[in-house]
């Protein structure tokens, strides 16, 4: 066995697929590092990817991790960075071979292994799963899956960090997987840099409390940190974060040299509390961390470091992210100036809903809100604000239904009152609104003994 | 200023000059961590800013319950807002379907302090 490292740099290059191209390249070759974690599914992806699959079933994946692994490529292999990225989607293999072929253009053949994780796709195995007696009852509303299981798009159990040490322990590179959690990207890395055991348990919850933290990329360097915004330097030049662990789990957040932006234990608190639910229970595949045991201290500029956490043993559950056609929706804008801009904006509101009544459309939700007044904060910003004021208010109607045709019909009433409703009404250049499919999401647990995760390697 | 029932005057504080936060979501859940910029100030967050007075500032705007977590290490607070995202992800027809600016509402709150 070779030596164990110091410490171990794991660096954010994506924070979701859309993310800032040039962050991937700039984490890269701005400084050392050892691994680049990139992060692209959100819940819906998923469906929109299954979407891509069965019309083609050579695609299914993030095509803009190919691009990016197209430029930095060169540097990773050079270097030996290693890569994690979950950007295989429903379809980990077709991603890794389009790699592959990059891989081979740059003149890397033979010279890079990827490995690719699969196994969290249920989709196939549904009904049999709900045969056996898996009723994959939705967490939030309790309903069992069969009230939308002909409308079911995608199911993927969520995977964590046991694969991806898996691949890194057979030599992969660059490690491309389906529907691996964002902090196991993070976790793998570093229970294969430093042997942390499986059942490790305060490790494991120090490193997902790392994952946690960086998964969202620069939003633990200045990037949407209210505290002390506006003198949060240079945020064009954002230097995404980086952990820097130590084999006993104590870890640093840094940046590069002569990157913007800051790393301070305000911005990372708020980061620490982003989409968090019982800080007790942060539970993951790999294990339950306790934010409650988190110690921050900033140990120099734009270094804080994160120590003292704790965790417990993982489920035997894993959660399993289900998406199903659920219907339609369309939201349309129209503006109305001064004076009495937000009254002109309420009449309009009136006036659409007693046409759409007359009309008789049937819609399972009809949602107003006025832009510039109270679509943020409700009532509670006008409170504090002269309504007589304010220059001019958005009107934002939006309908959602599971038939298309009223929401379809909603889209052609909005025109109509630029020219037969209140005055002073402008800013409907962009046509009127198309309806869009809505795809929801459904999230279920499943015993994690009927999910078995499959790792190969592949060569360049 | 005003008195209170000791007969000390109270100062009357809004949230945004003592704290800042951050929320996400949870499906038809946001999340609003709301942290003290002062440690000093937590015990004030504690006591003040409970799970019901949370509740009643954002009756408007949420259908279900208020849940309240306590993390004293990091001087902060966690709130659920529940059916506060009309259906949340994709379902959702809000500006703020994911939530992201629930947080600032919260910090127009106001809470009475001793000067």
């Amino acid at each position: 066995m070779s030596a164990r490292p110091p410490t171990v740099r794991v660096a954010a290059g994506q924070g979701f697929w859309g993310d800032w191209l040039e962050a991937p390249q700039r984490q890269v070759t701005g400084g050392a590092i050892d691994y680049l974690m990139m992060d692209y599914l959100a819940e819906v992806t998923m469906s929109i990817l299954q979407k891509q699959k069965s019309r083609d079933a050579s695609l299914g994946y993030a095509t803009d991790f190919v691009t990016q692994m197209e430029r930095i490529l060169p540097t990773v292999v050079e270097r030996g960075i290693k890569v994690t990225a979950n950007a295989g989607g429903v379809n980990p293999r077709a991603c890794a071979a389009a790699v592959a072929d990059v891989a081979r253009k740059l003149g890397l053949a033979g010279k890079l292994k990827l490995g690719v994780v699969t196994g969290d796709d249920l989709l196939s195995r549904l009904d049999g799963l709900v045969a056996r007696g898996h009723d994959l009852k939705n967490l939030d509303t309790g309903r069992p899956l069969r009230d939308v299981r002909d409308r079911v798009l995608s199911a993927n159990a969520y995977l964590g960090a046991a694969p991806v040490v898996d691949a890194l322990e057979r030599g992969a590179q660059v490690v491309i997987t389906g529907r691996v959690t964002d902090t196991g990207l993070t976790l793998g890395p570093l229970m294969h840099a430093f042997g942390w055991p499986r059942d490790a348990w305060d490790l494991i919850a120090a490193g997902t409390v790392a994952g946690h933290i960086i998964e969202c990329g620069a939003q633990a360097s200045g990037g949407n940190c209210l505290e002390d915004w506006e003198h949060i330097p240079d945020l064009a030049n954002v230097g995404y974060p980086i952990v820097e662990a130590q084999p006993n789990g104590t870890f640093e957040l840094i940046k590069h040299p002569r990157t913007g932006g800051r790393i301070d234990v305000a911005g990372v608190t708020e980061q620490l509390v982003y989409e968090m639910g019982d800080p007790r229970e942060y539970i993951t595949p790999d294990g339950i961390a306790d934010f409650t045991t988190i110690e921050l201290s900033q140990v120099g500029k734009d270094r804080v470091r994160v120590s003292g956490v704790r965790g417990k043993p993982a489920t035997d559950k894993l959660k399993v992210s289900i998406a199903y056609f659920y219907g339609y929706k369309a939201v349309g804008t129209l503006v109305y100036a001064w004076p009495n801009a937000l009254q002109k904006a309420q009449a309009a509101d009136r006036v659409l809903r007693q046409r759409l009544a007359d009309l008789g459309l049937k819609f399972d939700a009809i949602l107003t809100e006025f832009v510039g007044a109270t679509a943020t904060h409700g009532a509670l910003a006008l409170q504090e604000i002269d309504a007589e004021a304010i220059p001019e208010v958005q009107l934002r109607m939006g309908v959602r239904a599971g038939d298309k045709k009223p929401v379809d019909r909603f889209t052609r009433e909005l025109a109509p009152l630029i020219l037969n409703g209140p005055p002073s009404v402008t800013g409907f250049a962009g046509g009127r609104p198309k309806p869009e499919e809505i795809v929801a999401y459904w999230p279920a647990l499943i015993d994690r003994n009927v999910v078995e995760p499959k790792v190969e390697i592949v060569e360049a | 200023m005003k008195k209170g029932r000791s007969g000390r005057r109270l100062r009357i504080l809004r949230l945004v000059d003592i704290a800042h936060a951050r929320s996400g979501d949870k499906g038809d859940t946001a999340n609003i961590g709301l942290i003290a910029r002062h440690p000093k100030d937590y015990p004030l967050l504690v006591k003040q800013v409970t799970a019901a007075r949370v509740a009643r500032h954002f009756k408007d705007m949420i259908k279900g319950p208020v849940e309240r977590f306590e993390l004293p290490n990091l001087h902060a607070l966690n709130f659920l807002l529940h059916g506060a995202l009309d259906g949340g992800g994709t379902i959702s027809l809000k500006t703020d379907a994911q939530g992201k600016v629930f947080s600032t509402a919260l910090l127009r709150m106001t809470i009475e302090a001793r000067p």
